[in-house]
């Protein structure tokens, strides 16, 4: 075991799948000579060269339709899009193309692609650069959507998303690239074959008085308030939904089956969100284990403005969701601590 | 000579169906053998009727959807698929039909995905607008507009990183050209050198919209000089002049790893669709675009009639035998099965994970 960030896990896993496999290439702005506005591409240019490592120019359409059609002919392409706000200028070929292509052509020809892009509020970015819209993606069948919230989920997740013959939207967070964590020692080698299930949760943190449910960087959030609220003898089991599509609901169901409450913490708006789905599956699959109705904390539904104390206040904290727990707690006659 | 300056304003360059540099023998037939031409005719009446064929079966409801037609189109396609070789590569947009058949599909197979049943090229998952095949490499016809560049690009970056020898077509109509994701698609075609033919099928009309409507250069060949992409124009009208020109095209693109642009003019017969009356056309565009000088089929028969190559019982006789081709391929389609209902959830994902939904719409979200 060794502590490294997400941002590490990222970049050592990706060089590692393009060293295990000829048909992996990263495409993307800036990702080869500037190495990544992230630097998840950090010295991939250097030692794959500019065959395998393409700079692109600012075409977001162009570039992710052209790694499809790449895909199409066998490729592996790992395409980088700045933010997940650019993917706008990609979506129809994201929604028409890599997610109909199986599927419309009678499952002729697979998508063999990820494209990896951060997500996250918080940076003072602005109303353009802040938005969490991976909710647009997890609509679509023909997609799958994977948010790693650890480094060692980020690292075993990328190898999945890699070796997976579907189109794969792959969300990294802004807010995660410099949190730390564990991950298994040999997980940067090629040899290395610890793969994540698509589509599946997992309870990250065992608890008996609520469920709290995220994803992303909001599974993070989510960690510290257990532990803010273990402190105040509350129970908090935190579920990671890790992939957005397929959706693993039992895992989250059967967890408020235990526990007989849950709040959803998400980074993106409440109206139409990722925790409406959830909810929704909650009063199906757990309807008569309910003591208190699911509660959502989601972003202020507002472009998020520029000035730090209003985009702080538009934005999920551990107070707002350690709040949401014990006002939950509370309205079911629990203990409060 | 053809008219290569059909489009208003157009400076066409000459395309004659001169190949390897030798002289014609016959007015507009090159030097080609006769078994070629007589081949090419056929082929152009099988577009033909294979789409009069359609049109009827549309209007009997054996084919839903959206429907486009290469009416008027068919000397462009079978001048475009023959000379494309069989290990090259082709993306289509929505009006596909003539381009699936031309590329090598059975043609029994391809009225059986209009039918929409399971014999269908696509397995009855795509209609009209989605022929596919991976056999032929017919990577597709695509139903959004400027859809396929990205992906025909991409194909062609495929081929390039392998080196390998193919070459891609990407077929387009007139109002593609001002979608974005055609300067997106020919900036980056042309940076990474990559082996793609862009074709422009220009009919003078996106829909009812006009070229001079939507165009700020009607000249669509030349648009490819922003990216230094050469481009030429062909009479779409000239089956020979479309297969030599395109032919050069694609030999360079092979030859020099780098794109070319081809517009190739001809006229819509009918409307944008089958259920398109085309009211919106004057009397005089609508004659001349049915108008028999400007037919294709009946350009080249007069052609070969006059050079002795065809006469009034051959061109009977194949109207009669693809006719009966023809019947053959609805009889098939209409007598394959329907997709299994069973099958629904078959094709969403191609590698299966756990959680996938295939939740009928009144099913629980959670079974018993």
């Amino acid at each position: 075991m060794s502590v490294i960030t997400y941002r590490q896990a990222l970049r050592d896993t990706l060089r590692a799948e393009m060293v295990r496999d000829e048909n992996v290439l990263v495409m993307g702005e800036e990702i080869g000579v500037f190495e990544g506005s992230y630097k998840i591409t950090e010295g991939l240019l250097k030692e794959f060269g500019p065959r395998r490592v393409k700079d692109t120019p600012i075409a977001e359409e162009g570039f992710v339709g052209a790694a499809i059609g790449a895909a199409m002919l066998g490729l592996r392409p790992v395409v980088e899009l700045m933010t997940i706000n650019f993917s706008l200028i990609a979506i129809d070929q994201i929604i028409n193309h890599a997610a109909k292509i199986y599927g419309m052509f009678g499952g002729q020809t697979s998508v063999p692609m990820v494209i990896r892009t951060p997500g996250g509020g918080g940076q003072q970015l602005g109303a353009t650069h802040s938005q969490n819209i991976e909710l647009f993606y997890s609509f679509i069948p023909g997609l799958k959507v994977m948010a790693p919230s650890t480094p060692a989920e980020a690292s075993s997740m990328l190898r999945a998303a890699i070796r997976d013959d579907d189109p794969v939207l792959f969300l990294e967070n802004l807010g995660l690239y410099n949190s730390k964590g564990e991950v298994p020692d040999g997980y940067a080698e090629p040899s290395n074959d610890d793969v994540a299930t698509i589509g599946r949760a997992g309870v990250t943190r065992e608890g008996s008085d609520i469920t709290l449910i995220g994803y992303s960087r909001m599974a993070m959030v989510a960690t510290q308030v257990a532990e803010r609220l273990a402190k105040e003898d509350i129970s908090v089991e935190v579920v990671d939904l890790r992939s957005l599509r397929p959706l693993d609901r039992q895992t989250f169901v059967d967890s408020v089956k235990k526990t007989g409450a849950a709040v959803i913490c998400e980074d993106d708006w409440l109206t139409y969100g990722i925790g409406a789905e959830i909810a929704a599956s909650i009063q199906e699959g757990a309807f008569d284990y309910l003591d208190a109705p699911v509660r959502r904390v989601a972003m202020a539904e507002v472009p998020m403005p520029y000035a730090k104390p209003l985009e702080t206040a538009a934005l999920p904290s551990v107070e707002s969701i350690s709040t949401a727990i014990k006002e939950t707690l509370s309205a079911v006659g629990k203990r409060v601590g | 000579m053809a008219d290569t300056a059909k489009p208003k304003g157009g400076t066409a360059r000459a395309s004659t169906s001169r190949r390897r540099g030798r002289k014609d023998t016959s007015p507009g037939l090159g030097d080609e053998k006769p078994e070629v031409l007589l081949d090419y005719y056929r082929q152009m009446v099988f577009v033909r009727q294979f789409e009069q064929r359609t049109g009827q079966a549309y209007t009997q409801a054996r084919i839903g959807g959206y429907c486009h037609l290469n009416l008027g189109e068919e000397a462009t396609v079978v001048g475009l698929m023959t000379a494309l070789q069989e290990r090259d590569y082709l993306f289509t947009n929505y009006r596909d039909h003539g381009y699936a058949i031309g590329k090598g599909m059975d043609p029994k197979r391809v009225m059986a995905e209009l039918y929409g049943r399971s014999d269908g090229v696509s397995r009855g998952w795509g209609g009209s607008m989605h022929m596919y095949d991976t056999e032929t490499r017919m990577l597709g016809g695509y139903g959004i507009v400027g859809g396929q560049l990205p992906l025909a690009t991409g194909a062609a970056l495929a081929i390039s990183y392998r080196g390998g020898d193919e070459v891609v077509m990407c077929q387009m109509g007139d109002g593609t050209t001002n979608i974005g994701a055609w300067h997106e698609s020919l900036n980056i075609a042309k940076l990474w050198n990559l082996p793609i033919v862009f074709v422009v099928i220009n009919n003078f009309t996106g829909m009812g919209t006009t070229v001079e409507m939507s165009s700020a250069e009607p000249d669509l060949y030349k648009r490819g000089a922003a990216f230094r992409i050469e481009g030429e124009r062909v009479d779409g009208r000239d089956v020979l002049a479309v297969r030599d020109t395109a032919s050069r095209l694609i030999e360079r693109a092979r030859a020099e790893q780098t794109p070319f642009l081809l517009e190739a003019w001809s006229y819509r017969q009918k409307g944008h669709s089958v259920v398109d009356p085309a009211k919106y056309r004057t009397e005089e565009q609508r004659d001349e675009a049915r108008s028999e000088e400007n037919d294709p089929i009946q350009i080249f028969g007069e052609k070969l009639a006059k050079a002795g190559l065809l006469t009034d019982e051959q061109r009977d006789e194949i109207n009669a035998s693809v006719k009966a081709e023809v019947a053959e391929a609805a009889d098939f389609a209409e007598n394959s099965p329907h997709p299994d209902v069973s099958t629904l959830f078959d094709y969403t994902y191609a590698s299966p994970v756990p959680n996938e939904s295939r939740r009928m719409p009144a099913d629980p979200v959670f079974a018993e």
